[in-house]
Parts: structure tokens; C-alpha cells; sequence
């Protein structure tokens, strides 16, 4: 008999139903991932395994846990079941925690709440877990909060508190969607290393994490299952098509990179770009940005990569003016840009444009989407009659790939990817000569992005736009992206073009950036663990270059001397040993 | 327009909203035709009725007071000083709070402080203090208790239309429209105020109470309107002198006020629960 049982499960509200007629089963020490796009169901399932659903959800089917009913099992039963027996990690583990209270007494408290009397034995046990999973100087973070630590280190701490009391199973949805890739591959490596002493189902979106790290796979669609076997075998010959598209979806490494156009002006030009922020009660200087280039030619696309606090999207927003420049120069087609975006000339704004990460907080809620692809040409086409904008609009929507009866809608009324879309409409209708897109697609489904890159590809073949893609994720911006540069603490790492920074990284992070990529292959999944610790904080910057306390290459020159940029062969690297580094 | 259209549609569908409401429009219009069409006058003294309690027989509805005049004209009299009260609290805090919290908020920097230290002070000086001087400095008169009103109610909704709008210009929506070069007043026109409205809306129904409050304490004082004239909170005195003799002068205004109290409450509370649900789904 299995661990977890799941027999004909449905979930249902009054307006929809989220799973319908799902079973699996789940056996003692096994790991099963669960897979799906955004509303498939995933994260419904989870709650109506641990019996946290809302109230006005109705359930039907049976879930056996260990023999137990868990459908319809009275609250006092729950509690048990889930503080000894389920563990659960969230995606986001600053809203999972209490902020205000320290997460070594987070931990106490669910020990205490089960048998454990003893105080200092609760203690030492909860020092013991914040070691195992990994975290630096137990006894000093046992009194931190919360929003003291990192990303990283707060789902190591949810981690934590879910083993604490040995469960059997270990739920985790989508554990690693919010951090960065070197920080995911040492979360889905802890994952891996606990999976000795309970049973796993993994949630998540992203094939790429499952290929390497589940034994067996249940792919759901519109909460029904579609498919289901072990994950060697749906990778090779997946019988569904959803499995098939899901796999095709998914970034990877390998593959044709995008030819680089053949010519074309140079029409963003940004030097020597260095951004500060000031500390008010340090009165300190923070070099978020320092000294970085840029040359964009027109039908060209530039990645810019980084983990989150490398100044990337600092570096963009002040080049186009939305944030003040300690120093440099930027131009855009031989004519200077100086000042706030609010003081350019209004003809000037429309080159270049921007979309956002977060496509619902880019859309002002208040507008209909045919206000806000509208609105730009009430700036740069004035003349324009009601019946001529709606025209252009109308077409700005086609261009997208949305239909026409979006208009009269509300933001809030889109799916993610159709904001997304309106967005990128209003940043295009005006024809503009630049697109940049910072974390554009990050927050989107595998099929969904896809879609998304390959309607900005379109977009530049037929117009000769230049993009500068924002991304934390190397395997995103490799089909489109025909320069990459790599940044870290705001200092630049490496530029090459796809095939150097693809094919012969000669910067020991770029390969550990590359590493940490999981590939949607079980045979070689990649996210590996090639670069341990975290990004150092900008308010104390390590000495040398800003990258030797984690670099595996690092000499005694690397940390007293910051390297400079230089060039070797068509690629720019601010690494000592470049030159003599196999990597 | 589709703003104000969606709040409509919102607010009918909550019970609260509706109720308190359709209270308020029913007071609100025996205030407006009451005096109009009974047959008493607000000055006029029945001396054949003097503390007569309510009747139909003779007339008074509500009663008479000691001076033999009809309650039910003085009460609907009073109950259209307090709506006076509660227009020119909302005008005057939508007007000037509103504009002054949204410039500060948006212009920032050292305008913002010099502004807002502004509110500070008005904030620190003492109310009755303020209301005495202004009797002193003015002669006794019908208006002032308007102008000690507007003067202090447009603060609170400064403060926090400014709050609102600190962080409505850090949103990715206002950058993306900076962006594309829309200029500034139209920044504030189109994209910051329609989404201040709601936090608006339900504001000034929750500071109209305050101010009939202030209206009522300073007539129970003997600082605000004067005979003959009169309004609910001189009433809710003259009823406590005759609480014993003619428990009506006392409970009809007194119930009145804390009808029309609850009705603003309940209207407030109840469009800031919708706005909340909006954010929530």
C-alpha cells in the first residue's frame, strides 16, 4: 500500500473546477514530481492533501494517508497529521514565516506544540536543523528574523521547519520559483540530500527541476491527470501531447543559437554608466553599478544576466533615465540622453521603451487595455481621430497575438501572459527602436514565455528592433539573445557573443551560472552545484575582485587586485586567469 | 466615468452600503420638504402648546419645546445643518486635502516636507483654543463654524492622500507612462487620481461624522449656531435643561443624531470593505 493515497479527487468552486478525477499515489521514500502550468490544479491538490483548502472549496474523492482518511478527518486529526506526519514548503517563504519572531523560536514553537517539553533539548534540536539544511553560524541566525536573511536562507529555514518533526512525506510547490539559479540549485540540492529519510512531491511548472531530481512524474492538465510514469521514460517517449508541449516549452542549453544580424548601426550607446545609492543614516555610498558599457545595434538583442542584487536592472533604468546616473554618458542614435526620462524631449521618449517583470503592476487597473495600448499615440500622434487610434490599436493588439474583444477588458480580467502581451503592444505601437525587457517573461509559464520570445523575435525581424533582455536565467535568454553580458555586484563579468558565452565561458562564475541551469533532460539534468555561499551584500564589497570569496580558481592576486575588462578574442572578461583557465 | 460605474455596481451588492444609504437619502429629504410643507414656522411659538408632547391632534409631530415651537420644524432644521456641516466637511477635505496631499506626494523632495510640516502645526494647535480666537478676532456669526471645520478636516485626508500617493508614483504603471512621455499633470489625472479614488471615497464618508460631531460639541458649548437658529447638537442641550419634564426634547434630536452618526459610519465602513475585497480577489 502506498505512503499517500489519492483516489478519484475533485475540487470544486462555485464558478469552476480546479481538479477534477485525479488519483496517484505516493510511496514511502519515493519522490514524485507534480506537474503542470499555473492553474492546472498543482497547488489545490497540495492543500487538499494537508486538508488546508477554503472552506467554500467542495471535495470529493478519497485521500489516504498511511491508511488515514484525510477527506472530511475532523481539524484535531489534521493538526496531527500535519505537524508529524506532512511537511509542507511554500513558494514563498517570507510570507510562510512570521516576521516577527525570531525563526530559531519559529522552529521552537513546533516542537513544543508536539511532545517535546524540554526546552534545551527543542533548542539543540533546532540547532541541528538549521546545520542540516545548511545554514552558515547556527547559534547567531537561531536569533534572526526573518527578513535578516536571504532568499536562499529563509526556504532553507521553511526546509527546516518542515523536517523538524520527521515527517513522512515532504510536499514542496514550486520551492525554488522565486530564487535565482546558483541559490535554486543549492535548495534542489538540499532537497536531494533529505530525500534519504522521507517521501518527496515536488510541484512545479518547471521541467527542468523535475527531470533531475524525481523518480516517477504526474503530468496535470486543467486538474486532470494526463499522464503518469517514471520521468526517464515520459522525457524520452512522452505519450500526451501537453507532456510533449511541456517538455518542448522548457529553456535548455542546447540547440541553434540565433543568427546576430549583419549589420546595423549602433543605436544605444551607454559609457562608463556607474549608479550610487546613499545610505541616509550611514550617509554611505553604494555603488550599485559601476563603470558598465553598452552598444545596441539596431536587430541586434543583448542579454543582461545577473542574481538578484548584480545592478542589472539598476544599469537599465538608468540608461533610459528612471533613475539618476552617478556617471556616464548614454546615446541614443548620436543624440545625448542627460537627465530624468521626465526632462527628454517628448519625441525622444519614444525609442526607447521598457516592459516590466510584473505585467499586472505595469497596467494601471483603472484603464480598459484599449486605454492603455492607446495611450501612447494621445503622446506621439496627437492628431489622430477616435476612429483612426482605435484602428491602431486594434492592429497593436493583432501584432501580439491577442483578439480583439480584449479591448473593453480590465487588466485584472488577463491571464499573465496576456498582460504581458498588452504590455509589449503599448511599448510597440509607437514603433520604438529599442525594447528593453527586464525579467519580462520570468513570471511566466514555460509555454507561455516561449510564446512571448517568440513574438519579440518577430517584432525584430520585421522591424529591426533592439532588445536588452533583463534575466537572471542563462537558459531563457539563449534563444534570442545574441550578446550576453554578465554582471555581478554591479561590475561586469564577462560579454561575448552566444556561441563564447554558450560555448567557451572563460569566467569561472559564467560556467557556474551555466551549471546551475537545470535542463529538462534526466539523463544529464544539469543544475549542478558549482559555486557555493550567496552574493555578497553592495554595502560591504569584497576586497580584490568582487567574486574571488566564491570562486574555486581564486589566487592571492584575485584578493587584493580588482581585475579590469579586457579583451580576449571577441569576448570582454574581467578575470586574472581567463587566459589560462580551462573551464 | 467607468470608475465612478464600477463603484455603483460594487455598492449595490452590499447590503450594509445599500441600508445605511437609503437611510440618509429618507432623513435627507424630510429635512429637505419637512419644514416646507408643515404648517409651523421655526420661530413661531404656539403659546396654547408649550411642552406639549408629541401629538397629532394638535399638530406638533415631535412635541413642543418650552418656547411652545414646533419641534418637528426645529429638528428637520437642525438635521439640514448637520447635512450643511457634513457637505462642507467633504467639499472642503476633497478639495483642498486631496489636491494638497496628491501635489506634496508627487512633487516630493522639499516641497513635500515644507507642506507637510505645515499640517503638522495646524495639526498641534488646539481646537477650542482655535475656535476661540477666531470669535474673538470675528464677530459671532453662522459661518465661522464652517470655516473651524474646513480649516482642521482637510488634514487627515492630506495626509493620506499623500501616503497613497507615494506609493502609487513608485508603481511600474506610472514609470511605464513616464516612459512613454505622458507629462506630469496628466500623470496625476489619469493614472494616479482614478486609482485614489476609492481610498478617497471612502474617507470622506468616514470624516462627515467627525465634523457633525464638531458641529454638535460646539453648539452643546454655546459656540456655534445661535438662536433662533438652531441645529442637532443646540437641540440635544435644550433637551438635557428639560430631560425631566419633556424627555422628547431630549431623545428625537438625540436619537436623529445618532441615527445619521451610524448611517455615515456603517456607509464608511461598509465602502472600505468593498474596496479591501477588490484588492483581495
Amino acid at each position: 500500500m502506498s505512503l499517500l493515497e489519492v483516489r478519484d479527487l475533485s475540487v470544486r468552486y462555485t464558478d469552476a473546477e480546479a481538479v477534477s478525477g485525479l488519483s496517484f499515489g505516493v510511496d514511502a521514500g519515493e519522490s514524485v514530481g507534480l506537474v503542470g502550468e499555473s492553474g492546472s490544479g498543482k497547488t489545490q491538490t497540495a492543500l487538499a492533501i494537508l486538508g488546508l483548502l477554503p472552506e467554500k472549496a467542495a471535495i470529493g474523492g478519497n485521500i489516504a494517508f498511511d491508511g488515514a482518511e484525510i477527506v472530511g478527518a475532523s481539524e484535531r486529526q489534521l493538526d496531527r497529521l500535519r505537524a508529524e506526519r506532512i511537511g509542507m514548503v511554500f513558494q514563498d517563504p517570507m510570507q510562510a514565516l512570521n516576521p516577527y519572531v525570531p525563526i530559531g523560536k519559529q522552529l521552537r514553537r513546533i516542537l513544543l506544540c508536539h511532545g517535546t517539553s524540554d526546552g534545551r533539548a527543542a533548542d539543540q534540536r533546532v540547532m541541528h536543523m538549521l546545520d542540516r539544511v545548511g545554514l552558515p553560524d547556527p547559534a547567531r541566525q537561531f536569533r534572526a528574523y526573518p527578513h535578516q536573511l536571504s532568499g536562499g536562507m529563509r526556504q532553507r529555514v521553511m526546509i527546516a521547519s518542515a523536517l523538524i518533526a520527521d515527517p513522512d512525506l515532504l510536499i514542496a510547490d514550486e520551492p525554488t520559483t522565486a530564487l535565482d539559479v546558483t541559490v535554486q540549485a543549492q535548495i534542489l540540492e538540499l532537497l536531494e540530500r533529505i530525500r534519504e529519510e522521507t517521501a518527496l512531491l515536488l510541484i512545479t511548472h518547471d521541467l527542468g527541476i523535475i527531470a533531475g531530481h524525481c523518480e516517477r512524474l504526474l503530468v496535470i492538465e486543467n486538474g486532470r491527470l494526463v499522464e503518469e510514469g517514471p520521468t526517464r521514460k515520459l522525457f524520452s517517449e512522452p505519450q500526451s501531447p501537453h507532456t510533449r508541449k511541456l517538455i518542448d516549452a522548457a529553456p535548455r542549453l542546447d540547440g541553434a543559437l540565433p543568427q546576430p544580424p549583419e549589420t546595423g548601426d549602433i543605436v544605444l550607446d551607454a559609457e562608463d554608466v556607474s549608479v550610487s545609492y546613499t545610505e541616509r543614516e550611514g550617509r554611505q555610498q553604494l555603488h550599485a553599478v559601476q563603470d558598465l558599457d553598452l552598444q545596441l545595434r539596431a536587430g541586434e538583442t543583448v542579454a543582461v544576466v545577473g542574481e538578484s542584487g548584480s545592478g542589472k536592472s539598476s544599469f537599465v533604468r538608468a540608461v533610459l533615465g528612471l533613475i539618476p546616473m552617478r556617471a556616464g554618458r548614454v546615446t541614443f542614435c548620436g543624440r545625448e540622453l542627460a537627465g530624468p526620462v521626465q526632462a527628454r524631449a517628448v519625441e525622444m521618449r519614444r525609442d526607447l521603451q521598457l516592459v516590466f517583470q510584473d505585467p499586472a503592476g505595469s497596467l494601471n487597473p483603472q484603464l480598459r487595455i484599449e486605454q492603455v495600448i492607446g495611450e501612447p499615440l494621445t503622446v506621439h500622434a496627437p492628431d489622430l481621430d477616435a476612429k483612426a487610434r482605435r484602428k491602431r490599436v486594434a492592429a497593436a493588439l493583432q501584432r501580439v497575438g491577442l483578439e480583439e474583444g480584449l479591448l473593453r477588458r480590465f487588466p485584472h480580467q488577463l491571464s499573465g501572459g496576456q498582460a504581458q502581451r498588452v504590455a509589449i503592444a503599448r511599448a510597440l505601437i509607437v514603433n520604438p527602436r529599442v525594447l528593453v525587457c527586464d525579467e519580462a517573461v520570468a513570471a511566466l509559464d514555460g509555454s507561455v514565455r516561449r510564446q512571448i520570445l517568440d513574438l519579440l523575435q518577430r517584432e525584430q525581424q520585421a522591424t529591426g528592433l533592439g532588445i536588452v533582455f533583463i534575466s537572471h536565467d542563462l537558459a531563457v535568454v539563449r534563444s534570442i539573445s545574441h550578446r550576453v553580458m554578465v554582471l555581478y555586484l554591479g561590475r561586469l563579468i564577462e560579454l561575448a557573443n552566444g556561441a563564447g558565452i554558450f560555448g567557451r565561458p572563460r569566467h569561472p562564475y559564467t560556467r557556474a551560472l551555466l551549471d546551475a541551469v537545470p535542463v529538462p533532460d534526466p539523463v544529464s539534468p544539469g543544475g549542478r552545484l558549482s559555486l557555493g555561499g550567496e552574493m555578497p551584500s553592495i554595502i560591504t564589497p569584497p576586497s580584490g575582485c568582487a567574486f574571488h570569496p566564491r570562486c574555486r580558481h581564486a589566487k592571492s592576486r584575485c584578493r587584493v587586485e580588482p581585475p579590469k575588462a579586457r579583451r580576449i578574442g571577441d569576448a570582454q572578461v574581467a578575470c586574472h586567469r581567463a587566459e589560462e583557465l580551462e573551464l | 466615468m467607468s470608475v465612478v460605474a464600477r463603484i455603483w455596481a460594487r455598492m449595490r451588492s452590499s447590503k450594509t452600503v445599500m441600508v445605511s444609504g437609503g437611510i440618509l437619502c429618507v432623513i435627507a429629504l424630510l429635512a429637505a420638504i419637512g419644514p416646507w410643507i408643515s404648517p409651523n414656522e421655526y420661530v413661531a411659538a404656539d403659546f396654547g402648546n408649550i411642552l406639549r408632547a408629541p401629538t397629532l391632534s394638535a399638530g406638533h409631530v415631535f412635541g413642543t419645546d418650552d418656547l411652545g415651537r414646533d419641534l418637528f420644524v426645529r429638528t428637520m432644521m437642525g438635521v439640514q445643518v448637520t447635512f450643511a456641516v457634513a457637505l462642507v466637511a467633504s467639499v472642503v477635505s476633497l478639495l483642498i486635502g486631496v489636491l494638497y496631499g496628491a501635489t506634496a506626494g508627487f512633487v516630493g523632495g522639499r516641497v513635500d516636507a515644507v507642506m507637510m510640516r505645515l499640517v503638522d502645526t495646524l495639526y498641534a494647535t488646539p481646537f477650542i483654543f482655535f475656535v476661540i480666537l477666531l470669535l474673538v478676532v470675528f464677530e459671532r456669526n453662522f459661518l465661522l463654524i464652517f470655516v473651524a471645520i474646513g480649516a482642521i478636516n482637510w488634514l487627515d485626508m492630506a495626509r493620506i492622500v499623500r501616503g497613497q500617493t507615494l506609493s502609487l508614483r513608485e508603481r511600474e504603471f506610472v514609470q511605464a507612462a513616464q516612459l512613454i512621455g505622458v507629462s506630469t499633470p496628466r500623470i496625476i489625472l489619469r493614472h494616479i487620481a482614478p486609482n485614489l479614488v476609492g481610498v478617497v471615497i471612502v474617507y470622506v464618508t468616514l470624516t462627515i461624522p467627525q465634523a457633525i460631531l464638531i458641529e454638535s460639541f460646539l453648539s452643546f458649548l454655546g459656540l456655534g449656531i445661535q438662536e433662533p437658529q438652531t441645529s442637532l447638537g443646540k437641540l440635544v442641550n435644550d433637551g438635557t435643561d428639560q430631560m425631566e419634564g419633556a424627555s422628547w426634547m431630549l431623545l428625537i434630536p438625540a436619537t436623529l443624531l445618532a441615527v445619521l452618526l451610524l448611517c455615515f459610519n456603517f456607509l464608511g465602513d461598509g465602502m472600505r470593505d468593498l474596496l479591501d475585497s477588490r484588492q483581495s480577489r
